[in-house]
């Protein structure tokens, strides 16, 4: 097939809101669009289980430490789920492990933030999965079909996450005073990193424009961003909690929240490497890559001489 | 005759040992040797919590005092709990982890099989469900010894050792002491002694098709029916207590 045939049978497809299959034909630049967001997608959910996991052997009560191990185990399985969407593309999942172990994968940003004390792990689900599903549900409508339904399956898991980690901060609103200003304090540690998570605004956004031609991203960084401000920050002033913006205030006339200006400077600081755990997370996938080396060898071995 | 006492202590053997082993399978998470696994380490933590949590509550009840199954995880010192010994050793490697697994899981599997016919309605509910969970993770840590067992060279290097570390505390698992007698002569709790025979015919073949000798050991560690245990268990304790130790008058 040649070239100019490929651009039409997509570009038709993609005029009439038609899903982009594996077997579809596609452009090279879309595929590697793909592959490179999906094996991120999937590396965060995955990395994701460190700050989270840092917190399973203390979890204050058996109820508590049920639903985290649950919590984190639905991430483990999305980070399967993605690997597997972009294998579709023709990449393998040790090829992108080796891509997040050179540097050449990224994972989401948030994760390089430390999960201090319990209260944190209230404001990861709350926050963060709040950020996350805002972000996944508007990719349920994105162009590859794999991707777009592997958002509709882990968009249900999602609403949980947020409604557990929501929990855990109403609960500590309703406890003692030192309760109280634990959650006062993860609050306005995961507030701004949250907001960071959409990425740049839109006016500095490098790889939106093809991304938005191809219909993989459907809303924009700063629509995705107002659209999460606007529904937490009621949630949390109905438990008592103070977001940690003096310039977030009511705007009627766009009838949105303007807030105040995000640290972007922050954010290029722990996007280049030097987050408060950016070493600790990759030191900790590569070590524990590395030392079940043996573990897929010997699984491997076993399978070949069992196989004759 | 079966006191009072002695069904409390008999729970408290069961809540600790899901409880305890539940909590080193949850070190686990995000350190298995491919995602699949750690997602079923995830899996297994949560079946030994789930078991924990209906034993103590139960424990609790019997107790009278009001307490709940939190009290009892969270506000219990170390010479109060009467999980096996074996269930508080580290982790070590994924090989440490099967061998431990197999161990415990085809004890566990006798175990509850045989507190399903229990004449304590509740526990032979708990237990109803516990088999069937135990079932699958000696399936799961059986499968495992094949492959380490006859995967490597160093696969079964490791294994063996797993199997030479844990050996020790496998005496443990079936000791009775008076109250557990008189449980199981009430039909209440379950003769560990016939379970012995029993676990020897599951496990000595697998350590076969695996290529692994049973280890000879000259004693077999005891203690944790008397609440005496190794110095892991102080660890454990203060990291798993922390929270509810440092604020007592909070509830989560
Ligand atoms: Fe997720
Ligand atoms: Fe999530």
């Amino acid at each position: 097939m040649n070239t100019t045939e490929t651009k039409s049978s997509f570009q038709d497809k993609l005029d009439q809101d038609l899903c982009i299959e594996p077997k579809d034909t596609m452009p090279d630049e879309y595929r590697k669009h793909l592959i490179r967001q999906i094996s991120q997608h999937a590396h965060s959910e995955v990395i994701g289980m460190q700050p989270e996991g840092n917190w399973i052997t203390r979890a204050p009560s058996l109820r508590a430490k049920q639903i985290l191990l649950a919590k984190i185990q639905d991430e483990g399985g999305h980070g399967l789920y993605l690997y597997s969407t972009a294998e579709t593309l023709g990449i393998s999942r040790e090829e992108m492990i080796e891509q997040l172990h050179t540097g050449k994968a990224k994972y989401s940003n948030i994760f390089n933030y430390p999960a201090l004390t319990w209260a944190d792990i209230g404001a990861i689900g709350w926050l963060v999965d709040g950020a996350a599903i805002v972000n996944q549900v508007s990719l349920q409508k994105t162009s590859y079909g794999p991707y777009a339904r592997a958002m509709v399956r882990i968009c249900k898991e999602e609403s949980f996450h947020q409604r557990q980690g929501y929990e855990i901060m109403t609960n500590m609103m309703k406890g003692t005073k030192e309760q109280q200003e634990m959650a006062q304090d993860a609050m306005n540690r995961w507030w701004w990193p949250s907001l960071m998570m959409f990425g740049p605004h839109d006016s500095d956004s490098p790889h939106s424009g093809n991304a938005f031609v191809w219909k993989i991203k459907r809303k924009s960084n700063d629509e995705l961003r107002q659209r999460f401000i606007d529904k937490t920050v009621q949630q949390a002033e109905t438990i008592g909690l103070t977001i940690p913006d003096s310039d977030l205030k009511w705007n009627e006339t766009k009838n949105c929240y303007d807030h105040g200006e995000i640290n972007w400077e922050e954010f290029r600081r722990v996007v280049n490497g030097n987050g408060p755990c950016n070493k600790q997370r990759m030191t900790h996938h590569i070590k524990v890559h590395n030392e079940g080396a043996w573990v897929r060898e010997a699984a491997a071995a076993y399978a070949k001489a069992n196989a004759k | 005759m079966t006191t009072h006492n002695a069904l409390y202590k008999y729970l408290l053997f069961l809540g600790d040992n899901g409880l305890i082993q539940g909590h080193r399978l949850s070190e686990l998470c995000s350190n298995g040797p491919i995602l699949e696994e750690d997602l079923a380490m995830t899996n297994l933590a949560l079946d030994h919590i789930g078991r924990a949590q209906a034993f103590l509550k139960y424990a609790g009840e019997v107790e009278g005092k009001g307490r709940t199954e939190d009290d009892l995880a969270y506000k219990r010192g170390e010479r109060e709990f009467y999980n096996n010994l074996i269930a508080e050793l580290p982790n070590g490697d994924f090989a440490c982890t099967m061998a431990r697994m197999l161990i415990v899981s085809s004890f566990e599997y006798l175990l509850f099989t045989a507190l399903c016919t229990s004449k304590n309605a509740t526990i032979a509910a708990i237990a109803a469900k516990a088999v069937k969970e135990a079932k699958y993770h000696f399936m799961h840590s059986r499968d495992w010894c094949y492959r380490l067992g006859k995967g490597t060279e160093e696969s079964h290097r490791r294994l063996q050792n797993g199997f030479n570390e844990f050996w020790m505390f496998t005496g443990e698992l079936f000791e009775m002491d008076a109250d557990f007698a008189a449980l199981a002569n009430d039909g209440i709790g379950a003769d560990l002694t016939v379970l012995k025979p029993q676990w020897l015919t599951l496990v000595q073949p697998i350590l076969a098709d695996s290529n692994i000798a049973i280890p000879n050991v000259d004693y077999m560690q005891t203690g944790s029916r008397n609440g005496i245990h190794t110095e892991y268990l102080g660890h454990i304790l203060s990291e798993m207590q922390y929270l509810q130790r440092a604020y007592p008058d909070a509830k989560w």
